[in-house]
């Protein structure tokens, strides 16, 4: 079981409000991505849940339990660090079954889950090694081994895969949605990389200043998104938001165009512009354009090879039924 | 671009390095030759370098006279005593301070040093006063007491520093495994500290070792330790140079051979934190 609720919490660090007052529901098996910039208080939140950090107020309660005030270690909660945190005099071995010994389980015991573990995680051929003469990928299996064996009601991700390179990274994301599938436990996973949340977020919590800003599934918040800060947020490269005449034509004080929803073309369009960065990945082009009715460049995709190149003069126009509209205070309008 | 190292360059920066290396230990170098002269050679002018009768006879004079290993207990006594007693407030104090700093904590390490720019002399009377008044002059208690006092800034300093290093994350990692405060003290923060842990007693052991005004203010001849066996040759009859430097070298000796041994982790301790 892993049901977490968050009532009316909220965070300060002397004066400064970190979190405001957030109210949240995790189901149990869900794996749930808090997502937003840098200091928008996912961290915070996610320390909150462990008990690293007291609540100013509010309740936190695992499996219909209060746990607002219990210790880390009583929450049944285990986490992942960013910086791993394994324990650097210790074996992969011993830095698994650390948990373990503190519970006092015995030695048959610990053996038969560290073995197990690192079999789930192929640990086992440097499972006598020490942290330091891991790499930096088997050093957060590791991390990850050690939060395995306690059979938690939640894994708490900080941040893991922000320390590891983006090959690595790509099958490390894998690898913990595999988990998540073979464990079905609650997974809490903050990051700021919008595409980790994208790919294997059950629900995605969008934070900006401690406030949630939108929560929901990763399609949802993609094509239905509350206002123009998850928006700009949800989706790579970022949307192209536009106001004036454009907005008013459509009802809205904004309107907002996903760089993959323009069509391009090089004779005819709504918008004429003159390409001013072309990237051409191959499997994509991307190109940033300027026009003479938008102050800012829009960002254009174009599935595979589009032959332009920077100074050249394209056309693009929005697909009428992908456009997003908001009002003054940008929220979307329905 | 790497600077260019020539080879004239190298060698006139090894010649140096010889040079300055010479001139820091000529002292000790001196005291150890003088320590095998007769008195008379040792104030002889010109200056006997190598060649004059090397004689034993200062080391088995003040065997005679005073009893070397009752002092040299005491100098270990005091030494490991206050070092001991150091560590048992130190490592809680800096652990707090590194983990769990306040705005204030900055200030208060700040001023655990500025009493080390107290001038000794300053507190000499109140304390020897309160030395009669409990009882405790040429006493190895008291001694310990105030050798401890006066190396806890140092001490307190040097772990915070090394503590410093130490990722919070480690420590909060331990939390979440079930490790309570002192299984987190004993079995995650201390084994990682080890080499701070090591170098702050050694560097302790050698300041209260070579600690000379509480030591020869305090005590006469119960507690009194290797600082006043030396101090003794320095009399109103004389100076016996040849027997002073003889005692210097048997109070320096064990230190010597303990710093030898240890420098690679007293020179990381002096300048750890220095650079990252």
């Amino acid at each position: 079981m892993g049901k977490i609720q968050l009532q009316s919490v909220t965070k300060a660090f002397g004066g400064v409000k970190v979190i405001p007052d957030l109210d949240l529901d995790i189901e149990n098996g869900e794996f749930v991505v808090f997502v937003g910039p840098s200091g928008c208080g996912k961290s915070t939140l996610l320390r909150l849940i462990a008990g690293l950090e007291d609540t100013t107020s509010g309740t936190i309660s695992i499996d219909g339990k209060d746990a607002t005030h219990l210790p880390p270690a009583q929450r049944r909660l285990a986490m992942v660090f960013q910086s791993y945190a394994l324990y650097p005099h210790m074996s992969v071995r011993k830095n698994i079954a650390f948990p373990l010994k503190m519970a006092g389980r015995n030695k048959q015991e610990i053996d038969k889950r560290v073995d197990n573990a690192a079999k789930i995680l192929n640990l086992a051929d440097y499972i006598d090694r020490r942290p330091g003469q891991l790499s930096g990928g088997q050093r957060q299996r590791v991390a990850i081994g050690r939060a395995i064996v306690r059979e938690p009601a939640a894994f708490l991700f900080d941040e893991p895969l922000s320390n590891l390179d983006a090959a690595l990274r790509v099958g490390m994301r894998l690898e913990i949605s595999e988990l998540h599938q073979r464990l079905k436990t609650t997974m809490i996973y903050v990051t700021h990389d919008q595409v980790e949340a994208m790919t294997m977020a059950d629900k995605i919590v969008v934070l900006r200043a401690g406030n949630i800003e939108q929560v929901g599934s990763p399609l949802e918040l993609y094509t239905k998104p509350r206002n123009t800060f998850v928006a700009g947020f949800i989706g790579s490269p970022k949307m192209n938001l536009m106001g004036g005449s454009d907005a008013k034509s459509h009802n809205a004080d904004m309107i907002g165009v996903r760089p993959e929803h323009i069509d391009l073309s090089q004779s005819e369009g709504q918008w004429k512009g003159e390409v001013k960065v072309s990237e051409h990945l191959g499997s994509d082009t991307f190109l940033h354009v300027q026009t003479s009715d938008h102050s800012e460049p829009l960002t254009v995709r174009a599935g595979g090879e589009f032959p332009v190149h920077a100074g050249d003069t394209v056309y693009m126009t929005p697909q009428q039924d992908k456009i997003h509209r908001f009002d003054g205070k940008g929220l979307a309008l329905r | 671009m790497a600077r260019q190292v020539t080879k004239q360059r190298k060698i006139g920066m090894t010649v140096l390095a010889w040079a300055v290396g010479l001139l820091i230990f000529f002292p000790i170098l001196w005291t150890f030759l003088t320590s095998f002269k007769t008195e008379l050679t040792a104030i002889s002018i010109p200056p006997q370098f190598m060649f004059f009768d090397w004689t034993t006879e200062n080391y088995s004079t003040i065997n005679s006279q005073a009893n070397y290993f009752h002092f040299m207990a005491n100098s270990i006594y005091l030494a490991l005593g206050s070092t001991l007693l150091g560590l048992l407030f130190a490592i809680p104090a800096a652990w707090a301070m590194a983990f769990s700093p306040t705005p204030r904590t900055k200030d208060i390490l700040l001023w655990m040093l500025s009493t080390k720019m107290l001038p000794a002399v300053g507190v000499y009377i109140p304390i020897y006063l309160l030395f009669i008044n409990l009882g405790l002059l040429d006493s190895r208690f008291g001694l310990i007491v105030v050798l401890f006092l006066i190396n806890l800034p140092i001490m307190v300093w040097m772990l915070y520093t090394y503590f410093k290093e130490i990722p919070v994350d480690i420590l909060e990692a331990a939390r979440m495994d079930g490790a309570s405060l002192r299984q987190e003290i004993t079995q995650v923060l201390t084994p990682m500290a080890v080499p701070g842990i090591a170098s702050t007693v050694l560097l302790n052991v050698i300041l209260a070792w070579n600690e000379a005004f509480w030591t020869l203010n305090l005590t006469t001849t119960d507690a009194a330790p290797l600082t006043a066996f030396i101090a003794s040759y320095s009399s109103p009859q004389g100076n016996f140079y040849a027997k002073l430097s003889a005692a210097s070298m048997l109070a320096i000796a064990p230190i010597l051979v303990v710093g030898w041994f240890s420098q690679k982790q007293l020179v990381r301790g002096l300048t750890f934190g220095a650079v990252k």
